[in-house]
């Protein structure tokens, strides 16, 4: 048990983790992301590379809907534009992925701050409903737009090349999807440390008053986006990368929502949130599959419903929160952290 | 230019666009009276189709009994989801709200697969099915019906919410909550009133757009195109909704004849692109005034 | 020479007219009140000031400076710092970020050496944080809540903090929009303290809206009289305590002597 603590020096005090106990609880972490591969088949860390590309996206979103307020339904969409950067560059250019990653982010980059200009002009709901409109002004563009996008037929990707091996499957991906996610992670994280992310939960929690208190609306919000849209980007590369094949199809709006999903469950605002949203709502229909293989023997026909039952599940997790738990999953895990803080004295 | 061409194709969008004024008003009735932008409105059409298909072809009744039972289920589903699920998030954070009918449109999605699987359907026919001419121009005979049945309804609706009690009770509210309060109006209940009318006009309207042009658990993206009527007409104005909608159906229509099908939506999310640059609060809503 | 000038400022809502032609001097270093019964356009006249709203006539200009169009968070940089009469502070974020947002327009970093958090960034974030910590929460003795939430603190301690937070933008002009109101009489007094303490120490202008007569005829130096929008008076707190329009608006009668008995009564209280 752990009670309180005292400060030490001002840098100390603003430290990422600040007691000895967060260091040793990252380290392990880190610890077991390393083990995960050695100790685990290839289906687990296919479903891993899966969550860690949701990571990354649902942090992006969450700096932008969760600590800026700017709800967003284009992040799938921006991804697209990550992803098809990288499929153009992979077929025409043949350049080095990790050229073609930044390159993803950089050009999603801009995307999203064009798709966010709207932002400057409406807000809340409005501003959702511009970002769907974004969104099927993409989709158009990803269908329509052949001599680069490869129409409906969509385009083939390579497998990423390093050290002379082809990243072609889970169990060699993973090393170069996990780390980058966990720096993405530990990057955002970093930014509400400073004064762009206090601009960022100020804009949100009171956009007027900051504006007043010297805090530049259009230039915040748009970095917001361009911050969000270049996590989507690179998420988006990585997909690319990882499916070896996308298509017009592979971002719809769904998807975009499933984004929003996942950091409403995980929790609006917080960076642990992005990631325990990202599992959850990853690992949730791997769930239901799984109940629904159980129930194969019992019930006519299980395999057709598991499709529907998925999204009703689906729904039913965004409405659950929102309604009971509307911290999310993240606020969830601080109440059980602080019970086992104070224990054995409070409860 | 052929202009007889351009006149069936207009009024072929404004068959269409009379749907969408049909919906659009059942989401500004909603909007009016909770302040909810109902993202799910797309879905309770949809159930509400689902409905009458499952009572006229499923359980073969009469298509009248099948038409009536599928709208008081469509009111009834509007009712229930206003009190269990919207009520207790009124107040909160408007995006929240805007958020659980996005996870309501999933449950709706999910419930009509599972019981009606994915595959798409056709609805008994029900609509008189002679051609119709205008002068020299075809329309095709659903879409005729379609826009004469919605514009019926649309006007009784329209009465109603002039002279009936309950329609005074919700635009009092819709003016000013706290004043509808004082007067002794049951606001709640209003909220109720407002969300079951919407499931109801919502569920007329999926019957007549499944029956023009079939229904499937993915009809509800009509929703979407609605969503842009009612931000184009604003947001708490009934007449944006009637004139956007017959505005919307004839564009997309021209768009899709002229430009090619993929133009159809481009052309609907442009409008509303630059509606929401130029003027936010639509043709007809209320401008919204902020405060420090 | 004043530090602040507000010319000819007129501002209309639609039909009504919430300032007409207001015009008024700060003078460096004073703290000076603009006081009008409930409605009379003090918050307004803060809101253009700040650039808020966009007044139809007049300027506002600060230093010799025309600031009349230049964008809020422009002024802020400029040296306009303020509170507000509903309390503003960021709800999802605790005492020291609050306090450390008023820090915004004198710092520099960008995102990404916010992202990477090395060299300048750090420092910059180490700096304010000692500056905020040494200069404002000891002097507003509030160093204790410095980790809490700001959402579940008791009203007068919010005030504290939205003051901490206008101090660390280390503004030339500080205006304050009531910031005695709901505050019981400790509480008043203390803050009556911390401005009069914040201007001797910074050299501060402060620029403020106050209900509280007895506050105002204490503290300030300079006072302006707002009624239906329109400037009725300005002058030292016993001017304006004569002046019959002032009264006639306060009252609704030109029973002079009963406003000085209200005045005198409130002063007592205070
Ligand atoms: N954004 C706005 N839109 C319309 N009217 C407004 C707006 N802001 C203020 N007003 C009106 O302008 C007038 C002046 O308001 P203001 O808030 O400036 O008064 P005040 O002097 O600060 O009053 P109080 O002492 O109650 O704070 C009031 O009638 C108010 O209703
Ligand atoms: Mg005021």
């Amino acid at each position: 048990m752990r009670i309180g603590s005292p400060k030490e020096t001002y840098a100390a005090d603003e430290g990422l983790f600040r007691t000895r106990t967060q260091w040793a609880w990252f380290g392990i972490l880190l610890l077991s992301l390393v083990l995960f591969p050695f100790l685990s088949n290839l289906y687990w860390l296919y479903l891993v590379c899966l969550i860690s590309i949701h990571v990354i996206s649902a942090t992006g979103l969450n700096i932008l809907t969760g600590y800026t307020g700017q709800v967003s339904l284009g992040q799938a969409a921006f991804m697209g534009v990550g992803a098809y950067t990288v499929a153009w560059l992979d077929n025409h250019a043949a350049t080095p992925f990790v050229l073609n990653l930044l390159a993803a982010g950089g050009v999603t980059t801009v995307v999203g701050m064009v798709a966010g200009l709207p932002s400057l002009r409406v807000k809340g709901l409005y501003l959702a409903i511009a970002t769907i409109a974004a969104s099927f002004i993409l989709h158009f563009v990803f269908l329509n737009w052949e001599s680069v996008t490869g129409g409906a037929r969509g385009m083939n990707i390579a497998p990423p090349q390093a050290f002379g091996h082809e990243l072609a499957n889970a169990d060699t991906f993973y090393w170069l999807v996990m780390p980058v996610t966990v720096v993405m992670v530990l990057l955002a994280a970093n930014l509400f440390r400073t004064r762009v992310g206090r601009a960022f939960i100020a804009i949100r929690d009171r956009d007027i008053s900051a504006s007043v208190l010297g805090i530049s609306l259009p230039v915040y919000k748009l970095m917001s986006f361009a911050i969000a849209s270049f996590y989507a980007g690179i998420a988006g590369g990585f997909y690319a990368y990882f499916f070896g094949a996308i298509n017009p199809e592979s971002f719809p709006l769904l998807m975009s929502i499933f984004y929003l999903a996942a950091v409403i469950v995980g929790g609006l605002g917080t960076i642990l949130g992005s990631i325990l949203g990202a599992v959850f709502m990853t690992l949730t229909p791997e769930l239901l599959r799984y109940g629904v293989d159980v129930m194969e023997p019992f019930v006519d026909d299980a395999s057709a419903l598991l499709s529907p039952v998925r999204t009703m599940v689906f729904g039913l997790l965004i409405v659950g929160f929102l309604l009971f738990e509307p911290h999310g999953l993240a606020e969830i895990w601080r109440r059980v952290r602080r019970f086992f803080h104070l224990w054995p004295f409070r409860n | 230019m052929e202009w007889l061409f351009f006149f069936e194709v207009s009024l072929a969008g404004l068959g269409f666009g009379a749907l969408y004024a049909l919906t659009a008003v059942a989401f500004v009735v909603i909007y009016k009276a909770t302040r909810v932008i109902n993202l799910a409105m797309g879905e309770m059409l949809m159930f509400g189709a689902y409905l009458f298909f499952g009572f006229a072809a499923g359980m073969a009744l009469p298509v009248w009994l099948a038409l009536v039972l599928a709208l008081l289920g469509g009111a009834l589903l509007g009712l229930g989801l206003e009190r269990i699920v919207i009520r207790p998030l009124l107040g909160e954070n408007p995006i929240s709200v805007f958020m659980v009918t996005i996870g309501l449109s999933s449950v709706l999605v999910g419930l009509v697969e599972i019981i009606w699987t994915a595959t798409p359907r056709s609805l008994p026919d029900f609509l008189p099915s002679d051609p119709i001419f205008i002068g020299d121009a075809f329309v095709a005979p659903k879409t005729f019906w379609s826009f004469v049945i919605a514009a019926v309804v649309i006007g009784v609706f329209l009465v109603l919410f002039r002279f009936w009690r309950g329609g005074v009770a919700l635009r009092a509210t819709a003016s000013d909550q706290g004043a509808a309060y004082a007067m002794g109006i049951n606001v709640p209940a209003v909220y109720s009133l407002s969300w079951g009318l919407a499931g109801m006009l919502a569920a007329g309207a999926g019957i007549l757009l499944g029956s023009v042009a079939g229904i499937s658990s993915e009809m509800g993206v009509f929703g979407l195109t609605v969503l842009v009527v009612v931000i184009v007409g604003g947001l708490d104005s009934v007449l944006g909704a009637l004139v956007a909608g017959l505005f919307i159906g004839w564009v997309e229509s021209l768009a899709g004849v002229y430009l090619g099908g993929e133009y159809e939506h481009l052309m609907t999310f442009i409008i509303l692109m630059v509606v929401l640059l130029l003027r936010p609060w639509g043709l007809f809503g209320t401008r919204e005034i902020e405060r420090l | 020479m004043s530090i602040l000038r507000v010319d000819g400022l007129s501002l209309a809502f639609g039909g009504l007219q919430a300032l007409r032609d207001v015009s008024l001097d700060v003078a460096p270093g004073s703290i000076t009140a603009v006081i009008g019964p409930n409605g009379a356009g003090k918050t307004s006249l803060f809101n253009a000031v700040s650039g808020f709203y966009r007044p139809q006539a007049g300027r506002v200009v600060l230093e010799g400076q025309d600031i009349s169009r230049v964008t809020p968070p422009r002024r802020a940089a400029l040296g306009l710092g303020r509170t507000f009469q509903n309390i503003a502070l960021f709800r999802g974020m605790t005492v020291m970020d609050n306090v450390k947002l008023g820090a915004h327009v004198r710092t520099r970093t960008g995102p990404l050496a916010a992202m990477w958090y090395l060299g300048p960034a750090r420092r910059e974030e180490v700096r304010i944080r000692a500056e905020v910590e040494q200069e404002v929460f000891d002097f507003l003795e509030i160093d204790h809540i410095r980790r809490s939430p700001v959402a579940g603190l008791p009203y007068g301690l919010q005030k504290r903090v939205e003051l901490a937070r206008a101090l660390a933008m280390r503004p030339k002009v500080l205006m304050l929009d009531e910031p005695v109101a709901g505050m019981n009489r400790e509480e008043k007094e203390d803050m009556a303290r911390f401005i009069l303490d914040a201007r001797d120490q910074w050299g501060l202008t402060v620029l403020m809206v106050e209900h509280d007569m007895g506050m105002v005829m204490d503290i300030c130096d300079q006072v302006h009289v707002l009624n239906f929008g329109e400037k009725i008076a300005g002058g030292t707190p016993a001017e304006v305590q004569a002046h019959p329009e002032v009264i006639a608006a306060y009252l609704g009668s030109d029973d002079m002597a009963t406003l000085r008995e209200r005045l005198r009564g409130e002063r007592g209280a205070a």
